[in-house]
């Protein structure tokens, strides 16, 4: 009926259901019936058609009831008058002969969803409980489930409850996962449904006679049981096992999660169980759904294999899929496969889509920490090009490369020039101005370049660019005085006098009075480190501890990571949070490492003391494998020659649901080898948390040390 | 846990709409829609997330599947799970498309009520459904001339019913059973290559073997040379190998080790019995060579000179899309190719190719302000085509027999299909 509007539409078809001819012919009342369904899911609004539809639902034919159901239960809640009138039709048919009408009748009482209709509604469920057809009891299970969602504050009855109970062992599989599912949401308040050794096994022994559905559902339950002795454990493992290798995801994922689970405690035993899962998850993502690909993807992240070549991108694959294959190729890199892998993301830089490209760019950045040569020589080439995003990404993954690997510096220097001409986005400007102010000496245009933004400033949008020129514009002046003294004069006159943002304002006037106090001072705040030669970089990852994601396992949260575009904690420049004005001055420089914390008061630093035997400066990896197992994972250390030796590491703390706080802990600790000023950072303050951290890391410490069997007395300072 | 489902179409008609739970209100469709709008390109990510809602979203038959979940779901539950109900869909409509969804909502509902009960998925198996399942499909392919060329005068068979196989593979489930009876075997396989220089550098091979309905066990027999992994080489013919192979449950495999017979359950939908997979190196030479000069001509154009070389048997059909990105809007090029400035590329379509033959093309664009550098910036040729009766792997079906309990002998098809899943060469 096209030509109608809504109404005439709702008084056509009121007109054919309440016409005796219609209603005698069921085919024809049947096709009435169905037309108000496709009204109703086309969004028109047929609720005034709820009398007529009542009516038609007292009938034999069980196609038409179950299209009548479909209305009522969309229409029930506006008319729960009316919908007394349905319950008994509905009782009635819960006597039917017929097993398939007594479910669907069973079904749709409990989907009507209005409280005022459960009286009636229980004692159909009750029988149901004990019918003999399995798809009734089916229904009537998860029923009862629906009922005490409709009033939360009503306890549930005990007899239901332990029926429920004792209905986990019907001899249908899907009566049984129901019995699960409901007890769980009846018994939500208490934690769900009591699984004790009994239930357990039982359980897992039926577990083959269940559909895939059904399978992960029971194994998600079952993560609740602790088994008893380790012989138990065992034993459920190896039982395990064969779902562990299954060809459906569903079943593979939610097994791993549980060896996962149940194994916390078993580094050794977690570890082989990812080896084996590792075949079907890479199955997954070869799969032929490009969503259960994704999916496949955003969990494969935490298992390294030498499967490189399954995550070069197809060229028909959507961007998310492509991103997120670079995010594992980038952690996959090693001597061998090097130049492979570059000359395929060497390939994805050029991509149509902007995003990808950049995702390409910044993943040989990262690539380039390690190998510097080859990607320095393939992001030279991609300046050759002088397309505006291409660039853009290329000169803040150059920032983020200088500042990890100063070596690299020289190289830069000669490519960042004229490179202002082309980078518009305000991300792109403030990487180049950052590269020209810490290494503007080398960079011989580097005024001219400066030079452009400052005539531009007065129509400058980017608060970020601003502040970025404010303090360029100041190193460059520390090292190139002649070129730049007129120059800074103008950008520090207009910043004071005509800018309206706040903070550039106060940024320009700190800067003004810090040059009052004379060369020499100012030279002593501003120049700052230009890169931070500590960090040697660990090729390949640092292993995380399978404990740490074993909860976002097989749930959304590692899918919905993947949206935002990777590595965004470099967007920014590396050390930006030392620009800001701050109280306490003289502690700025010690901050730059930590620029991911985001406000002063969030952190607090402790020194301390530790006295032990010397430690093997020579075999770091011996120490990392040692605090690896009281779950301390390294960031970096310098090269053993290095003196002072550092050595960098992190932990956090899960949050408790006792403390008030949300949020969990982070530690971030320096290991110096010498006598310098020492911090922990920490945040929030949770002086338990770090105490024992202090103990557990003089005792890792020590450990090691006496294993070296080496009497040479040595300090060590924690900060 | 599957709070609500619905089927959205490409221009954000609502076509269905299920509340299992009574949580959300039903404006979370308007929602989605926003949001896959709000995006730019084609391509939304699969999960998306309003407050607590989680949107979880498979694209299939140009039209959105979207089940709103929350946080602690295991999207891969989920996203099997809406593949698995478009394949229900597909097996009870027929196909997969905006009409015959309009034309099939209310066995739709029918489907959705079964399978789903409070959020909970409680079967998809064709063989419970058909107890329950009660409306008929209606069919939405119309009457066509084609079909009566099948038959020929006064009834008689024609040559063509012999070889193509009847339009029973899209017919839905409950008129099948009415037909004839008719079974589908098929063997696809997806092929990933990566040439550069002319050198394979990667290859995988990604297949699977497919069956339609068969109403009673039926015994499959592969090459009695296919082995799995590297290790167990048979004899010294050409043997199949594949390095990863996996089958489905129903599958028996008693017979397997000694005569490599596939023994299955009876089942009503389609089912795939065995999955594999090849690394590393292709069993036969590349299916298609191209040999791409790309230079620039005395007055700044761009010339592109494609030659193509494929060395399969004869008679095969495909597509071949190349896709150049190039920095600026170009002119027309010479040959009957497509040209598309907005996403730029050059598709150069090729409805058939015989094998052992060489095709060749060029190309000449004008791009404004072109440099050296540029020539970098074309990127690697794609190559998408379907090759029927031909298998990279090798793998042949031997026979396929019924079990003899069941009388009537229906016809048996097989069919094998190689796909492209990502055939590129670099320039």
């Amino acid at each position: 009926m096209p030509y109608l509007s809504g109404e005439d539409t709702v008084k056509e078809l009121r007109r054919a259901l309440s016409n005796p001819n219609v209603q005698s012919d069921p085919l024809r009342y049947r096709n009435t019936i169905t037309k108000v369904i496709r009204a109703m899911s086309q969004g028109v609004d047929v609720s005034a058609l709820f009398p007529e539809m009542v009516k038609a639902c007292a009938t034999v034919d069980i196609v038409q009831k179950k299209l009548v159901y479909v209305f009522l239960c969309s229409y029930a809640s506006l008319n729960p008058d009316l919908s007394l009138l349905v319950i008994n039709t509905l009782r009635k048919d819960c006597q039917d002969a017929n097993p398939m009408v007594r479910s669907l009748a069973l079904r749709n009482m409990t989907n009507l969803r209005l409280p005022g209709l459960v009286e009636y509604v229980e004692q159909p469920l009750s029988s149901g409980l004990r019918d003999r057809a399995a798809c009734v009891r089916r229904v009537a299970v998860l029923g009862w489930a629906k009922l005490h969602n409709l009033q939360p504050e009503t306890e549930t009855d005990a007899a239901v409850v332990n029926e429920l109970y004792s209905l986990l062992r019907d001899p249908d599989p899907i009566v049984m996962v129901n019995c699960l599912r409901a007890l769980e949401e009846v018994l939500k308040e208490e934690g769900g449904v009591a699984i004790n050794k009994a239930i357990a096994h039982h359980l897992l022994n039926r577990l083959k006679e269940c559909d895939v559905w059904a399978q992960s559902d029971i194994l998600r339950i079952l993560e609740r049981y602790c088994p008893q002795t380790e012989g138990e454990l065992f034993d459920i493992l190896s039982l395990l096992d064969s779902c562990l290798i299954c060809v459906a995801p569903p079943v593979m994922a939610a097994t791993l999660r549980l060896f996962l689970c149940l194994c916390s405690s078993l580094p050794a035993v977690c570890h082989s169980a990812l080896e084996r899962a590792c075949g079907p998850l890479l199955t997954a993502c070869g799969s032929s759904s490009r969503e259960m690909r994704f999916s496949a993807l955003a969990h494969i992240q935490v298992l390294l294999g030498a499967h490189y070549k399954r995550f070069f991108c197809g060229y028909a694959e959507p961007a998310f899929i492509k991103q997120r294959k670079m995010q594992v190729l980038v952690e996959l890199v090693n001597d061998e496969n090097v130049s492979m892998l570059l000359d395929e993301l060497k390939g994805y830089c050029t991509d149509v889509n902007p995003e990808t490209a950049q995702a390409a760019i910044s993943a040989i950045g990262r690539i380039a920490r390690s190998y510097s040569d080859k990607c320095l020589e393939i992001l030279t080439g991609l300046l050759g090009l002088k397309q505006e995003h291409i660039t853009s990404a290329v000169v803040q993954t150059l920032r983020d490369l200088v500042w990890a690997c100063p070596q690299c510096s020289d190289i830069v220097c000669t490519t960042i020039e004229g490179c202002e001409q082309i980078i518009q986005d305000a991300q792109g400007r403030q990487a180049l101005l950052w590269l020209l102010g810490a290494h503007g000496e080398r960079v011989p245009s580097a005024p001219y370049a400066l030079e452009g933004f400052i005539d531009g400033v007065r129509f400058e949008g980017s608060l970020c660019v601003k502040m970025e020129l404010l303090s360029a514009a100041l190193r460059l002046f520390l090292c190139r005085p002649a070129e730049m003294q007129d120059m800074l004069g103008r950008l520090l006159h207009y910043c004071i006098e005509e800018e309206s943002d706040m903070c550039v304002r106060d940024h320009a006037l700190l800067y003004y009075r810090l040059l009052h106090c004379g060369i020499e001072e100012t030279r002593r705040f501003v120049q700052m480190r230009r890169s931070d030669p500590g960090l040697g970089v660990l090729i390949g990852r640092p292993q995380q501890s399978i404990n740490s994601w074993a909860q976002s396992f097989n749930t959304m949260q590692p899918l919905c990571g993947a949206t935002t575009t990777p590595d965004t904690s470099t967007r920014g420049s590396p050390e930006h949070t030392n620009f800001y004005p701050k109280t306490n001055l003289s502690k700025e420089l010690r901050t730059c490492q930590v620029d991911s914390t985001p406000t002063e008061e969030d952190f607090f630093c402790l020194e301390t003391l530790i006295q032990c035997s010397l430690i093997p400066v020579d075999s770091p990896y011996s120490l990392q494998a040692a605090l690896q197992l009281v779950n301390i994972q390294t960031m970096a250390f310098t090269p053993t020659s290095a003196i002072p030796w550092k050595f960098y590491m992190y932990t956090h703390t899960q949050p408790e649901c006792s403390t008030k706080t949300a949020h969990g802990t982070l530690i971030l600790a320096e290991l110096l080898y010498s006598n310098e000023a020492p911090d922990v950072d920490e945040k929030p303050r949770d002086e338990p948390a770090l105490m024992g951290f202090l103990s557990i890391l003089s005792t890792v410490l020590n450990t090691v040390a006496l294993q070296c069997e080496n009497s040479q007395q040595g300090k060590t300072q924690l900060s | 846990m599957i709070c609500q489902f619905f089927i959205l179409s490409s221009k954000g008609d609502h076509l269905i709409y299920k509340d299992f739970r009574g949580e959300n209100s039903s404006d979370v469709v308007r929602v989605f829609y926003e949001k896959v709008t709000a995006l730019p390109g084609d391509q939304p990510p699969v999960v998306m997330n309003h407050k607590d809602v989680y949107f979880v979203h498979v694209k299939q038959g140009g039209l959105f599947w979207v089940v709103t979940t929350n946080s602690a779901s295991s999207p891969f539950t989920i996203i099997d799970f809406i593949n698995k109900l478009c394949s229900l869909v597909k097996d009870y409509c027929g196909t997969l498309s905006e009409r015959s969804v309009q034309l099939n909502f209310a066995l739709i509902y029918e489907l959705l009520d079964e399978v789903v009960d409070y959020g909970y998925i409680q079967t998809t198996s064709c063989d419970v459904l058909k107890n329950f399942i009660q409306t008929e499909a209606v069919s939405s392919r119309s009457f066509s001339l084609f079909d009566l060329s099948n038959v020929a005068l006064f009834g008689a068979e024609t040559q063509q019913s012999k070889v193509a196989p009847s339009s029973a593979a899209t017919r839905p489930i409950h008129q099948r059973e009415q037909g004839k009876s008719e079974i589908f075997v098929d063997v696809v396989e997806r092929l990933t290559v990566v040439i550069g220089a002319n050198v394979i550098s990667f290859a995988f091979l990604n297949c699977s073997c497919e069956c339609f309905p068969f109403p009673s066990e039926m015994r499959i027999g592969l090459n009695e040379e296919f082995s799995i992994g590297r290790s167990q080489l048979r004899g010294y013919g050409a043997g199949v190998r594949v390095d990863e192979c996996s089958f489905h449950q129903n599958v028996k495999l008693d017979e397997f080790e000694s005569n490599r017979i596939l023994k299955l359950c009876p089942s009503q939908g389609e089912q795939t019995v065995m999955q594999y997979q090849l690394r590393e190196e292709l069993p036969c030479a590349a299916p298609f060579r191209l040999f791409p000069t790309v230079e620039r001509d005395a007055s700044g154009r761009l010339l592109m000179y494609l030659k193509l070389r494929c060395d399969l048997p004869p008679k095969i059909l495909f597509v071949c899309l190349i896709c150049p990105s190039l920095s600026q809007e170009l002119s027309s090029p010479d040959q009957s190719a497509e040209l598309k400035p907005q996403s730029r590329v050059v598709v150069w379509s090729i409805p058939k190719v015989n094998g052992g033959t060489q095709l060749s093309a060029l190309f000449k664009v004008d791009v404004p302000g072109l440099c050296s550098s540029s020539l970098l910036e074309v990127a690697p040729v794609g190559l998408s085509f379907e090759v029927p009766k031909w298998t990279c792997s090798g793998l042949q079906v031997r026979f396929l027999r019924l079990s003899p309990v069941y009388s009537p002998a229906g016809e048996r098809w097989v069919r094998y299909i190689t796909h492209s899943d990502s055939y590129t060469i670099r320039i």
